[in-house]
């Protein structure tokens, strides 16, 4: 039977989440409620049948580290596979390679040692709740030696500029990779390729000194190449800045959006803690919103979303906002247009609003 | 050799639980949100860092076994000690079902031999309390004692319903009266036992030779130890502690949690309450919903009021419903504009649109399951 593999390279993400990306990277962002943003990368494959990932993580991966731990909880903790965290390090005094080829290079045990002849490489920040069987049936069908997941969007938003858009035939063949802007049929930046050809290209990248594995070695040799694009459809969303990452949170508190993204037969898998269910004081009032376990709400929360274990205490209002994990708003705050992130100990009446589209950030653990 | 191992009784029928336990063992009853009674007592285990722990199972043992696992949830997944699950087996000379408590330890000597330990805790599964058994362990040893028991002062009107001990000043057992009619003191037994192994081991081996014996802890072994003028002593427990024994004691449980001061002890960081958790994403609170002192898990969706009740994970409770000091737990569907009052809806219940069930103060609260509910139905046509 023929399988696929699993590679979520973060080389080339996009950071420019400010404060919350000071002590993480993207990938580990929260994300919904109870989620980190590689969360849906990584269930996406594990639904897909993978058993085995690679992450290629250069930097700030300390959060992202203690979040996946053995692989657990997506089942790829075994014995054959699971999951292979790679950190950039090489000591090879003839290595020539740069950019995210070091990472193919140093790693190449890892996709020869595979016992898959397909790869499913994926980054971070698109977000949605996808089995990719059909898609990798299609590859298969349309014997392609690559097949590139696009999706259509209905409104373009700043977010989308920096992704590749696709131009196809009737049938899917790709015909060109853009960057133009009008087009709306985005690369997701998720794409299936055989292993072999994987390997060529990656030696082909280094001995002509390139450093961008997607850009180099498909995007510019596109006509040498066999590439289809498959269409995703249903609910999705990128998220590389703060902006973005604000409002796909917020879209989440539309009951279709949150059915699409969560509760699909195959959930969204995370790191699992034990924390009790929500606890609603006597005179709580919560409207339009998410919360995760282990929260103690006393005040009032609207079109909000909060991660585990935060406290609202009485006489508090939150609006439009995104409280992270184990934050303590104490009594008479008005919070509005917010994003706390973890461990922020807001104090006695305090106010904060930020605007709609530039919502006020707290970074982590600070008292305000 | 081990210092102390744990043999956790977990075989209950829990007859007066009713349809709650139709098809599961009362340690598995879910509580509190999201949890089963068992997690209690094994995350006190945990918490007291108990690394060896039998848990004897009897009564319809799947929902049980499937949740205990390989004990990971708790940190039990060792590669020494760790949890052993021990049903009963045959053997050679045939084998039995376990008869009482004691007879349940002695059927698994072999098992606790091989771990060899000074002292056994016996504990049951089906008790809802916080309690640091190392605590219990240090004044057993402190007392050179044979036996130690765990006792709650409970108020004096209601000790002639218990097992009640009676002790001299510094909480040596001399005597101990089942259900007493005129109690010499408030102590009752929680059922919670430390012994030292190498005399409960010959108590045990005796009693099983007596054919009149029960093979009871409280009825007889407890009883054979004070004849002989063993050293036993009592162990003096404040905490919050529940029997949840009947449907009325499980429902003021999970109620109890929905109070200020005992629920926090679910989010105590240095107590943990563990349990086998799941993959439904984060609760969903719609627009016009209205939720009090209640405990609500992940993979709900509220549109309707909900008034100190406990719902489990994905429950959905519709618009128009009014949800009042009731226990739904996983996979119930509630129709719109249904009220319920005092009632515990079982596992994948679907409650039709408009019902109305309300049981008074005075009536013990309802359990109801899809079976329950068709019969409720037939009966009065649609309006309950």
């Amino acid at each position: 039977m023929d399988t696929m593999m699993g590679l979520i390279n973060l080389e080339h993400e996009h950071h420019i989440f400010n404060e919350l990306t000071y002590f993480r990277n993207g990938s580990s962002i929260p994300f919904g409620g109870r989620y980190r943003m590689i969360d849906f990368a990584l269930s996406n494959m594990v639904n897909s049948g993978v058993q085995e990932v690679a992450i290629f993580a250069r930097s700030k991966f300390r959060s992202l580290l203690d979040h996946l731990g053995t692989g657990e909880n997506w089942s790829l903790d075994r014995r054959n596979g699971g999951l292979y965290i790679l950190p950039p390090d090489w000591n090879d005094p003839t290595d020539m390679s740069r950019g995210d080829l070091q990472f193919f290079h140093n790693n190449r045990d890892y996709f020869r040692r595979g016992k898959s002849s397909y790869v499913l490489i994926s980054g971070s920040q698109f977000i949605s709740n996808t089995d990719y069987h059909d898609a990798f049936k299609f590859h298969l069908d349309r014997k392609a030696d690559v097949t590139l997941i696009s999706t259509k969007i209905e409104e373009l938003q700043p977010e989308h500029n920096s992704y590749f858009r696709i131009e196809s035939d009737d049938i899917g063949w790709v015909k060109n990779i853009t960057n133009d802007r009008k087009n709306p049929t985005l690369f997701t930046g998720v794409y299936i390729i055989n292993k072999e050809l994987l390997m060529e290209i990656v030696d082909d990248c280094i001995a002509y000194n390139n450093n961008h594995f997607f850009v180099h070695g498909i995007k510019e040799r596109l006509a040498d190449l066999k590439v289809q694009t498959y269409r995703h459809r249903g609910y999705s969303a990128f998220v590389n800045t703060i902006e973005s990452y604000y409002r796909q949170n917020m879209k989440l508190l539309a009951e279709e959006n949150y059915r699409e993204l969560f509760y699909q037969p195959t959930f969204i898998r995370t790191k699992i803690s034990t924390s009790p269910p929500v606890k609603y004081r006597k005179d709580s009032v919560v409207k339009n919103s998410i919360l995760a376990n282990g929260c103690t709400i006393a005040g009032e929360v609207e079109d909000s979303i909060l991660f585990r274990g935060v406290s609202v205490k009485k006489g508090t209002t939150i609006k439009n906002s995104i409280i992270m994990q184990r934050c303590t708003i104490d009594e008479g705050v008005y919070l509005e247009n917010v994003i706390l992130d973890k461990d922020v100990h807001v104090t006695e009446g305090q106010r904060i609003i930020g605007s709609k589209d530039k919502p006020y950030v707290v970074a982590k653990r600070q008292t305000v | 050799m081990e210092e102390i191992i744990g043999m956790l009784l977990a075989g209950g029928e829990g007859k007066r639980l009713g349809a709650l336990t139709n098809n599961i063992a009362k340690p598995a009853v879910p509580f509190g949100g999201k949890y089963r009674i068992i997690d209690f007592t094994l995350s006190n285990c945990t918490n007291s860092n108990i690394q060896t722990l039998g848990v004897l199972t009897q009564y319809s043992p799947l929902e049980l076994n499937r949740h205990i696992g390989n004990g990971k949830p708790w940190d039990m997944n060792r590669g020494t000690g760790g949890v052993s699950v021990l049903s009963p087996y045959t053997a050679k000379n045939g084998g039995d079902w376990y008869s009482g408590t004691a007879d349940a330890i002695y059927q698994n000597i072999h098992f606790i031999n091989q771990h060899n330990p000074e002292y056994v805790l016996v504990i049951s599964g089906d008790h809802i309390y916080q309690m640091d058994y190392q605590r219990l362990l240090e004044q057993h040893k402190a007392n050179n004692a044979d036996a130690t028991i765990s006792v709650i002062e409970v108020p004096w009107e209601e000790a002639s319903r218990f097992g009640i001990l009676n002790t001299t000043e510094s909480l040596r057992i001399y005597e101990f009266d089942e259900k007493p009619l005129n109690p010499k003191s408030n102590l009752a037994s929680m059922g919670i036992y430390i012994f030292t192994w190498e005399t409960l081991k010959a108590y045990l081996i005796k009693d099983a030779q007596k054919k009149s014996s029960s093979h009871d802890f409280g009825k007889d072994i407890i009883p054979a130890m004070l004849d002989n003028d063993l050293r036993l002593y009592a162990y003096q427990f404040d905490g919050y502690w529940k029997d949840v024994g009947t449907i009325q004691s499980y429902w003021e449980a999970n109620m109890d949690l929905l109070d200020e001061d005992w629920g926090q002890a679910l989010n105590n960081k240095n107590w943990k309450i563990y349990t086998n958790d799941s993959n439904f994403p984060p609760q969903f609170i719609g627009e016009g919903a209205v939720v009090h002192h209640s405990l609500v898990n992940s993979g709900c969706f509220v549109y309707g009021t909900i008034e100190s009740s406990v719902l489990f994970k994905n429950v959905v409770v519709e618009r128009g419903c009014v949800i009042n000091q009731s226990i739904l737990h996983q996979g119930v569907k509630i129709g719109k504009n249904t009220t319920l009052e005092r009632v515990i809806v079982m596992e994948n219940t679907e409650i039709p649109e408009g019902t109305s069930i309300r049981i008074s103060e005075k009536e013990e609260p309802l359990v109801i399951n899809q079976e329950i509910l068709s019969g409720m139905l037939t009966l009065s046509g649609e309006e309950i």
